[in-house]
């Protein structure tokens, strides 16, 4: 069962704002969805390798080139919302 | 003669032939979209000037003479999550509701190289998580069969566009099985390909091991002609792959060799749905192909397996939606609050509630158990494809357990709406091609008939679905 509390922990971590209405449907929600993953345990995985992308490449590279930027600059400077405050 | 009604393939010999212009073809879509979208809301956005920009163009070479490339002058749509250069690109989400795509995806580029005309982009549920499409943050979209049912999701918008008679043909996106199931429920024909195959490259990242680009269309061989354009290896997409030298494979039924998984016809599937798609495999048998029985044991592992990769994937590559790099912010006093109120407000519910199992399923105490044991689970899934395939050369399954359902019957309850899913998932975890094409009707509503076959033989796919196409 996931808390309210527990909610508002993750909704922080997840950088996600919740309202106090929906902790309670979130916390609902993501318990049922918890509860049918549980069904995972059954399966014995000791010997199995994990699997993170269906095929089998790696290293694929390519030179790093910059595309031709289309923003206009300001004084050579593109303009961003301010994070610093 | 009514141009909505032709295939790819007929209004490129009409086109050919100058039995009508591309601009008349053009014109008739947007005419049709413009009279149905109101009720069947398919589009998010008609891009009227450049597909008549793009009409001419194409009608500028018919008048040249020589080659004419077969997608020249087709209007098709494009799902709302892929990039076409300056055309509002918005997810179906609020937190991208005013962004324009700023270039072009490397499957738009490639069909606009044939000359292709965009009409425009379809609805889909927000960030493609969802599976009815009523996710949408601007607005359901309706089924063209029964208006009061879903068309299936996320590529929802995409297969009712194709249904409608909206466009010739579409492209969409699958993650989990967001192209075959709308196919199933408005009764047209979807491929997702195999992993690899067509590159992401101006598709809004979700879930990266999962997504695919793919083809949504009338018919078998409509559905080839888009997946042949899109195609092959991008330098852009590094996880895109050479396709492989495909052998000189052709159809004998007899050498057939068709899998019929039994874990697929359990409890939960409605007794209709199994009808009809037994006797289409029964028609292949007539035919003269050899069913085999196969087991997929962990097929009920498939979906929790699916619904821990897929929302953690998902929870890292929407960290980018961060109220200052793209669209929709909330100005606010500190850092930390920007982010909680422009997310917050500009994600809807499914969206945030994905983020937030992917985050619980990867934070600290959880991993282990959850993400890593699901990673393992995945590795099993595609034992069962491997042990299955050295038995048989497709497999036929249903596209999905239920017919297509009202609007609003599922959206309060998450888990119901995820095991619609149950059918198509494994083959993402998997990387496998899979295709979706209509198998029969309920009444008014369609059904589809799922053929997934092994990496990178989508030929095999095309002509055990052509072959079934001409029986019915």
């Amino acid at each position: 069962m996931i808390s309210k509390k527990e909610v508002q922990h993750i909704a922080k971590l997840a950088r996600l704002g919740v309202t106090k209405k929906e902790e309670e449907k979130f916390g609902n929600d993501l318990s049922a969805i918890l509860d049918y993953i549980e069904k995972l345990k059954k399966v014995d995985v000791t010997e199995t390798r994990e699997t993170s992308h269906p095929t089998s490449i790696k290293n694929i590279m390519r030179a790093d080139e910059v595309s031709k930027f289309e923003k206009k600059l300001i004084d050579g400077h593109l303009k961003v919302r301010s994070i610093l405050r | 003669m009514n141009l909505t009604e032709l295939t790819i393939n007929q209004a490129h010999e009409g086109l050919k032939r100058k039995d009508f212009s591309a601009l008349e073809l053009c014109r008739e879509h947007l005419d049709n979209i413009k009279n149905k979208n109101k009720e069947v809301f398919a589009f998010l956005e008609i891009a009227d000037d450049s597909a008549l920009a793009a009409a001419k163009k194409a009608d500028d070479l018919v008048a040249r003479g020589g080659d004419l490339p077969i997608l020249a002058g087709i209007p098709l749509a494009v799902k709302d999550n892929i990039l076409v250069e300056g055309v509002k690109c918005t997810a179906a989400s609020k937190i991208l509701e005013n962004y324009v795509a700023p270039y072009d995806a490397t499957v738009v580029k490639r069909l606009k190289k044939q000359g292709a005309v965009i009409l425009g982009k379809t609805n889909l549920d927000e960030f493609a998580m969802g599976s009815s499409t009523e996710n949408s943050a601007f607005g359901p979209t309706r089924n063209p069969h029964d208006l009061t049912r879903v068309p299936g999701g996320s590529s929802g918008g995409s297969a009712a566009a194709v249904a409608g008679k909206m466009a010739l043909g579409a492209l969409g996106s699958d993650t989990g099985g967001s192209i075959r199931l709308p196919a199933s429920f408005c009764g047209v024909v979807g491929l997702k390909p195999t992993y690899g195959a067509v590159s992401r490259f101006g598709l809004m990242a979700f879930a990266s091991s999962l997504d695919q680009i793919g083809p949504i269309a009338k018919t078998v061989e409509d559905a080839k002609i888009i997946y042949e354009a899109i195609s092959g290896k991008d330098k852009m997409d590094s996880t895109s792959v050479p396709l492989p030298e495909i052998e000189n494979w052709k159809l004998k039924i007899e050498n057939l060799r068709i899998g019929v998984p039994k874990e697929y016809f359990i409890k939960g599937i409605d007794p209709e749905v199994e009808k009809i798609v037994k006797s289409a495999i029964k028609k292949y048998e007539d035919a003269g192909a050899k069913i085999v029985e196969v087991s997929l044991p962990h097929t009920e592992y498939a979906l929790p397996a699916y619904y821990i990769i897929n929302p953690s994937e998902a929870s890292a590559n929407l960290a980018r939606y961060d109220g200052i790099k793209y669209g929709f912010s909330k100005q606010e006093k500190s850092l930390l609050d920007v982010y909680l109120k422009s997310r917050g407000e500009g994600f809807g519910t499914e969206v945030r509630r994905r983020i937030m199992l992917g985050t619980y399923a990867l934070s600290s105490g959880y991993y282990e158990a959850y993400y890593r044991r699901a990673q393992r689970v995945r590795t099993k899934v595609i034992e069962d494809f491997n042990n299955a395939f050295k038995k048989v050369d497709i497999i036929l399954t249903p596209t999905s357990p239920v017919l297509p359902f009202k609007i609003g019957e599922r959206i309060d309850d998450p888990l119901s709406m995820y095991l619609v899913d149950v059918y198509t998932v494994s083959i993402n975890l998997a990387g496998l091609p899979a295709l979706s094409m209509p198998c029969g009707k309920v009444g008014k509503l369609p059904l589809g008939l799922q053929i997934i076959g092994q990496f990178f033989k989508e030929n095999q796919i095309f002509e055990a679905a052509a072959f079934f196409e001409k029986l019915s």
